[in-house]
């Protein structure tokens, strides 16, 4: 059976399993509507044309899995930034897992999507957040949206901080043969809080995952929002992740993805600015070889005047690995005085390695301040040539020159720890045994 | 110390050097001048091991052992140090973590562990300070926005750090005022001992004011034609290059 034909089918069990009396449920039923409709993208949509889930899409996945046996922390440890005290939200093959987690209700809301979705307490909340910015004509997007049932779920309330940070981590055990995952979060930073968040997708063995996840952070007035996207999965496992973010005026929501493994990952990472003096900042490094594909999707609407944009995106590109960026930025008519800033610097460290970049700038304002700049290049030689005349190897010159490359997004990572946890993925995926602490 | 045979290169073709022959010993320094584009540069290229210049013929042997076909960091690791004339602009990697990577790789080829944090500030200290280096540059990135005399002085550093046994200056003086002059030539002498030799690469008589060579060297279409004292300096000072043009037409 086709996965399309699988899952609408699997729609129906699903059903039976959920409370069908919900306020979600016609959400859940509309949107399934929609993918049937739909279906997976292809080449032949314009934001699909560079990749192609078809390689993908053709496993025989597990829509429901097994329960799996627990995990042991001290195996998995390595996965978490484990050396700071923080919030855990963990799942695994889909499911909660308690003994790994830490939860909160004390001030704040750390906890998780299916009790939030079925406790008549938070019924307002789902009826004002849930689905809100999730776009209803993606596809991908519905095909979570009807499968929603288990995820993070975060409410900062008003003038409130969470103290440390909080960690949202998927393990897929190999426990199915192939196994799809459709995580879906929510989160709320209401006026004046501050979160930061930690996300990751870790397959523990070989065996094909497809995750499919939709994140829809709102971000109230003065609220901070500083979120991490950890992307460094095994070799089988892709991601397919779909982020929305609504801010409104003097909020500030920075986002940095660090892909740096997996099969094919693709970030769709939307922003919608409903305010003045809104910051946003996206910013991401991708280092991969093999036959890896990252492609980023970006999208930042700036609706009203005097906000900012920062985008910042470094990718390396070995052996036949190919990278994608895409970034949108849509200036509306009464957004005046807006300065979106947009760069793409790439490497090519093989000739069979390729980059499709593409900066897409709509600007119907005329006193406003855009840059973009996208460039692609090779290491240089005379560097090179420099560190190893002073006793650095081939290989120690390089990984230091491609680590100096996608130094300045690494330099705003605001957790020490992530950043020290960041540059020895990074050390690993170049395969040298050098500390970059710079 | 350092022992050069016949030596021949070219790059992309190019016959650059064409038949140099040179012996430097240890605690001696040694002045190669000579007109513009007569193979100074590529010279010292060559002997630190640049991958694009072709050595057609001969041998460039460091303490009895043949370097021909040494990579550029084995060479380091054996002790020779290049003060490149145009200090490479590296952003993103700071003075410190460059010079830290630089003594724990050279470390590592000998079998050695890493260098203890605390013996590397205390050595980054020391250095900074005879080559009278604020402490602030240090933490910048390598060589970016530095002035040209910033450049030449981070690289005696960096030699000071690395303590080679083969040390060889490029043009070192080109880009210095007369007081970074004094830092940087002050900084080569303190650094000077029975076991390390030098080479000066100069186009000008100035720098050996400072750091007195033992031989003067005078590098003409890629030979050496000329060799003598300190002297000899002196003469082409006065003379200039002409008349060893005049003496040497093909």
């Amino acid at each position: 059976m086709k996965l399309k034909d699988k899952l609408l089918s699997s729609f129906l069990a699903f059903e039976n399993q959920v409370d069908i009396d919900s306020y979600v449920h016609d959400i859940r039923s509309e949107a399934i509507k929609n993918f049937e409709i739909k279906g997976f993208p292809s080449k032949k949509d314009e934001a699909w044309k560079y990749t192609s889930l078809n390689k993908i899409l053709k496993e025989d996945y597990s829509v429901f899995a097994k329960d799996a046996e627990a995990l042991d922390y001290k195996e998995v440890k390595k996965y978490f930034v484990h050396d700071i005290d923080s919030y855990k939200i963990v799942f695994v093959d889909g499911k909660y897992s308690s003994q790994l987690s830490e939860t909160t209700h004390d001030g704040i809301d750390v906890c998780l999507m299916s009790s939030v979705l079925n406790k008549p307490k938070y019924h307002l909340i789902i009826e004002n957040y849930f689905n809100k910015l999730a776009s209803k004509e993606d596809s991908l997007a519905s095909l979570n949206t009807a499968f929603s049932r288990e995820g993070a779920f975060i409410h900062i309330p008003k003038n409130k901080m969470a103290q440390k940070p909080i960690q949202i981590v998927h393990f897929s055990t190999g426990n199915e043969a192939a196994l799809m995952l459709q995580p879906r979060n929510l989160i709320i930073a209401d006026e004046h809080s501050h979160v930061q968040i930690i996300e990751r997708h870790q397959s523990l063995t070989t065996h094909p995952v497809l995750t499919n996840s939709v994140t829809e952070i709102f971000a109230g007035k003065r609220a901070f929002v500083d979120y991490y996207k950890v992307q460094n999965d095994k070799e089988n496992a892709s991601l397919i992740d779909n982020t929305y973010i609504k801010q409104k005026g003097d909020s500030n929501v920075s986002l940095h993805t660090f892909s740096f493994g997996g099969k094919l990952i693709r970030n769709n990472l939307n922003y919608y600015q409903h305010g003045e003096h809104i910051d946003s900042t996206l910013k991401g490094v991708t280092i991969i070889g093999d036959k890896q594909h990252v492609d980023h999707n970006t999208l930042v609407h700036h609706i009203e005047p005097n906000c900012e944009s920062h985008q910042d995106y470094k990718g390396i590109f070995s052996d036949g690995a190919t990278g994608v960026f895409n970034g949108k930025v849509i200036v509306e008519k009464e957004a005046q005085k807006t300065n979106a800033f947009q760069a793409n610097n790439n490497l090519l460290i093989s000739d069979k390695a390729t980059i499709n970049t593409k900066p897409q700038l709509e600007i119907f304002a005329d006193d406003v301040r855009c840059t973009h700049g996208c460039t692609i290049g090779q290491l240089d030689e005379s560097a090179l040539f420099y560190m190893r005349s002073r006793g650095i190897p081939e290989k120690e010159a390089r990984a230091l020159l491609m680590y100096a490359f996608a130094n300045n997004v690494l330099e705003s990572v605001r957790i020490p720890e992530l950043k020290k946890n960041i540059n020895k993925l990074i050390a690993n995926k170049l395969g040298v045994n050098i500390g970059f602490d710079l | 110390m350092l022992k050069i045979e016949d030596l021949h290169a070219s790059v992309e073709d190019k016959s650059i050097l064409r038949g140099i022959n040179l012996e430097v010993k240890a605690g001696e320094v040694h002045a190669i001048m000579g007109p513009n584009g007569s193979g100074k540069s590529t010279l010292a290229s060559v002997i630190a091991g640049k991958e694009e210049y072709e050595v057609d013929q001969g041998d460039i042997i460091l303490d009895d052992e043949n370097i021909n076909e040494l990579e550029a960091d084995e060479r380091a690791h054996k002790g020779v140090f290049l003060s490149f004339q145009y200090p490479v602009e590296i952003p993103g990697v700071t003075v410190t973590n460059f010079m830290k990577t630089a003594i724990n790789e050279t470390r590592k080829a000998k079998g050695l562990e890493d260098m203890p944090a605390k013996d590397m500030l205390k050595l980054i200290r020391e250095k900074s300070e005879l080559l009278e280096i604020d402490r602030k540059f240090l933490s910048r990135s390598l060589n970016e926005g530095f002035s040209g005399g910033e450049k030449k002085r981070n690289e005696i550093f960096q030699m000071a750090m690395l303590e080679p046994k083969l040390a060889i200056l490029d043009e070192t003086d080109s880009g210095l005022d007369i007081d970074a002059l004094r830092i940087v030539a002050n900084g080569v002498n303190k650094l000077k001992n029975e076991d390390n030799a030098t080479i000066v690469i100069t186009h000008y008589q100035r720098l050996l004011d400072y750091i007195v060579p033992d031989y003067v060297h005078v590098l003409f279409n890629g030979r050496i034609v000329k060799s003598g004292g300190k002297e000899l300096a002196q003469e082409l000072e006065k003379k200039g290059y002409d008349w060893i043009k005049e003496e040497n037409v093909d």
